[in-house]
């Protein structure tokens, strides 16, 4: 009886302590006040050094992608150091590691803010970690740079979004589908938002523009059983294969293609998520002649390209390929330090309204930052796998696209959103 | 902690003001000192990982006494946060004049609310649900499954199938759960801005006292004639059976109240952390849950729980320093914990007086 007894009274003890503390705590800001306390983040200029973020995942599933956009950030961050800095201020990088996991995205999120003070932050590749980390980024009134691209749908006043959003990648991927007469499409994705989303926009540019959508499959995350897709996308008498596929499983869906008798010419795969470092994993024999869609390919010619390529491969290993999401990533810096010497400030009202009209020659050509929306105009490009595990490009918007995340610019995307 | 009540009569001074005085320590760490030792930011870490806590308090209780391996905490997490971050949304919704939460107007049909939604605006029928409804799935379950006698690593693999298959079913239902995505940007609790600050404190102070109070409970459960029960039950089910107890209502309980503390764990995370998503339901974060109970020692009611903070602190820490070794790290600690640690650290100090003596056993959850 004395163990009962002897807790009943220490948990006396801790209601009282807890209702006392709940009473002293309890007097926050309602929501949709404006008295609530000021959580804008100071972020730390005083030095000789401003430390910028990088929130990449160096661990787990998604850090084999990751790790290429972290290492295309830091020798920006070494040009610019050696360029003289930004606003005479050399750049000091902090990496944190997002581990693949979105709540942890959140967590290093606020480290950067808050901990280390940082100017501008630059990463994340999944939308979910996006997702996770832009309340963060609101709360604090603190930047953060997306290279990657996306599903659309979103502008976030704290985030700039620097690869492509729906207009200028899966819209002239439709168009360059539907110019070479594959109108009828079969649609496999992974399992998860971007898929999802980016399929819900091709059905309804398929019924506005006389394609047909012959068939939808997703398979989880991860998922490598590709025999029954691939069988019915073979029966399915569709013209072409639009992949939203992501990671890993491309490598099992390819295989399972090549071996089921379908190639590039009897029916073409256009994938919106493989890129030069992808096509190695995968196996160029089991690639070439595919098409894929994006705003940047390691052979895309200029003189930009050439010096980002031979700066990459010096600093990382001759042969390492670029890509897309690379290449967003490097030139995310590069257009944070011309707003910023635009503004002549590190202040992030002021860097949010010199943003609009920043111009850059980048490797992909010239990007023009839309200050309305934080993204950016970009120029799309089809290209197709070469024997060598390049892409090529077979056709280009012709002039960088103008950015229409909620795509209020087409018709026939009205019912979507 | 030991597995057995002390008797009744002559119980050193010290022994008698262990349990009572530690609790009080505890709670002046918690509610005292922390609040004014960390920062703003180091505080709301700390909340997410008594949140952990709050799910090792069950998982002490059935893994460590009850011998359960509960290797799908994740599902009653994920239902209890879920069900709390449904009314949050809804909440937010209506602060902002509209009907459906961000994520529908995005990726839904765009129509009504659906149907298994609306109860959800309701914060007393939500609150209500994110324990009953984990509580609830746990019955049904445990009342099958231990009727048939499903145990041992059966039991833990039918844990998984479940964590899996709803975390498998929330991502396809992306128009009315987010999908992947789960739910994001959690503005307010229940009328309170979480981008104050105060309020970020208040969430820590209801996070703590709940996990005192429930620690609180388990404590009483343990020393209850129930407690010896379960250990009983534990230990040798079928004696159990022979005396004439029923030893499927005994684990059935254990597992329902466990079932009830993730729920909880989960709805206070959500304000805690602001997300709740698929990706804290599946199998590696069910498995995550019990890793940081089987380090600071299953049966023991505090060891657990350090184990589960500690866990997760280093985490945070370790993983910045070193992102790829963590998870190495992880699951030696794992590994070494239940192969030559069964106790947990908890166990250290008996391990070595035995070392010293051989004589008294060690009291672990030791059981197939």
């Amino acid at each position: 009886m004395s163990g009962l007894s002897i807790s009943r009274r220490g948990l006396l003890a801790g209601m009282s302590a807890v209702g006392a503390s709940a009473a002293l705590s309890a007097c926050g800001a309602k929501t949709g006040s404006d008295t609530s306390s000021d959580s804008a983040a100071k972020a730390d200029t005083s030095g000789s050094t401003v430390k910028v973020g990088l929130l990449n995942s160096l661990s787990g599933t998604m850090a084999i992608s990751e790790v290429t956009v972290h290492n295309s950030l830091l020798l920006a961050i070494k040009e610019i150091n050696a360029a003289g800095g930004v606003l005479g201020k050399k750049l000091k990088p902090i990496s944190q590691d997002g581990a693949s996991d979105w709540p942890t995205f959140a967590e290093k999120a606020e480290a950067l803010i808050t901990d280390d003070k940082v100017v501008a932050t630059f990463g994340c590749w999944t939308s979910a970690s996006r997702k996770a980390v832009k309340p963060v980024f609101e709360r604090y009134k603190s930047l953060l740079f997306y290279p990657v691209q996306y599903e659309g749908l979103e502008e976030s006043p704290y985030i700039f979004y620097i690869g492509a959003t729906t207009n200028q990648q899966i819209v002239p991927a439709l168009d360059y589908l539907k110019k070479q007469g594959l109108t009828k499409l079969y649609l496999v994705g992974s399992d998860y938002v971007f898929p999802r989303t980016a399929n819900k926009i091709i059905k309804a540019y398929a019924k506005a523009k006389g394609m047909t959508v012959v068939g939808e499959d997703y398979a989880p995350l991860g998922s490598t059983e590709f025999g029954t897709i691939v069988n019915k996308v073979k029966d399915s008498g569709a013209d072409a294969v639009f992949n939203t596929l992501n990671g890993d499983s491309n490598v099992a869906f390819f295989k399972e293609y090549k071996s089921s008798g379908l190639t590039a010419k009897s029916m073409p795969v256009l994938s919106v998520s493989i890129a030069e470092e992808e096509v190695k994993s995968i196996g160029t024999q089991y690639l070439e002649g595919q098409l894929t869609a994006w705003n940047y390919y390691e052979t895309t010619p200029g003189a930009a390209n050439t010096k980002f390529v031979k700066a990459y491969q010096a600093a990382y290993g001759k042969g390492k390929p670029t890509s897309d999401p690379m290449e967003a990533a490097y030139i995310s810096v590069y257009l944070w330090k011309e707003m910023v010497e635009k503004a002549g400030s590190f202040d992030v009202a002021k860097v949010k309204t010199a943003s609009d009209g920043i111009t850059f020659e980048a490797p992909e050509g010239k990007v023009t930052v839309d200050g309305a929306s934080q993204h950016v105009y970009k120029t799309a490009r089809i290209g197709k796998v070469a024997a060598d595990g390049l892409i090529e490009e077979v056709w280009n918007s012709g002039g960088p696209i103008k950015p229409d995340p909620y795509l209020k610019g087409y018709s026939w995307a009205s019912g979507l959103s | 902690m030991t597995t057995t009540t002390p008797s009744v009569t002559s119980v050193p001074l010290l022994e008698r003001f262990r349990v009572p005085g530690g609790f009080v320590l505890g709670a002046v760490l918690l509610l005292g000192v922390a609040p004014l030792a960390l920062s703003d930011f180091r505080l709301s870490l700390l909340a997410k990982y008594l949140c952990y806590a709050i799910v090792a308090v069950g998982v002490s209780l059935a893994w460590g006494r009850g011998g359960l391996m509960v290797l799908g905490q994740g599902v009653f997490f994920g239902l209890g946060g879920y069900a709390m971050a449904m009314h949050l949304k809804l909440a937010d919704a209506a602060a902002t004049g509209e009907t459906l939460p961000d994520f529908m107007q995005l990726y839904g049909t765009g129509d009504a609310l659906p149907w298994w939604w609306k109860p959800f605006a309701n914060p007393a029928f939500a609150l209500a649900m994110t324990v009953l409804l984990p509580m609830a799935v746990a019955a049904v379950l445990g009342f099958f499954v231990f009727q048939r006698r499903v145990k041992g690593a059966y039991f833990a693999i039918l844990s998984q199938a479940l964590a899996a298959a709803l975390s498998i079913w929330l991502i396809g239902q992306q128009a009315t759960t987010g999908g992947t995505n789960g739910l994001t940007d959690i503005q307010g609790f229940f009328g309170y801005d979480l981008n104050d600050p105060v309020n970020q404190r208040m969430v820590y102070f209801i996070i703590a006292a709940v996990l005192l109070v429930l620690m609180a409970i388990a404590r009483q459960l343990f020393v209850s004639r129930y407690g010896e029960l379960l250990i009983a039950v534990r230990d040798s089910e079928e004696r159990v059976r022979f005396l004439g107890y029923n030893p499927a209502n005994v684990k059935l309980v254990a597992y329902v109240v466990a079932a009830g503390m993730a729920g909880l764990a989960g709805a206070l995370f959500v304000p805690a952390v602001g997300i709740i998503s698929p990706a804290l339901i599946g199998i590696v974060p069910s498995i995550g849950f019990v890793i940081g109970a089987a380090v600071g020692g299953r049966a023991s009611l505090v060891g657990a729980v350090l184990g589960a903070i500690a866990v997760a602190w280093a985490q945070s820490t370790l993983s910045d320093a070193f992102p790829a070794a963590w998870t190495y790290l992880q699951g030696l600690l794992f590994v070494v914990a239940v192969g030559f640690l069964p106790g947990g650290l908890a166990s250290l100090g008996v391990v070595l007086r035995k070392r010293r003596t051989r004589t008294t056993p060690i009291p672990t959850g030791e059981t197939a």
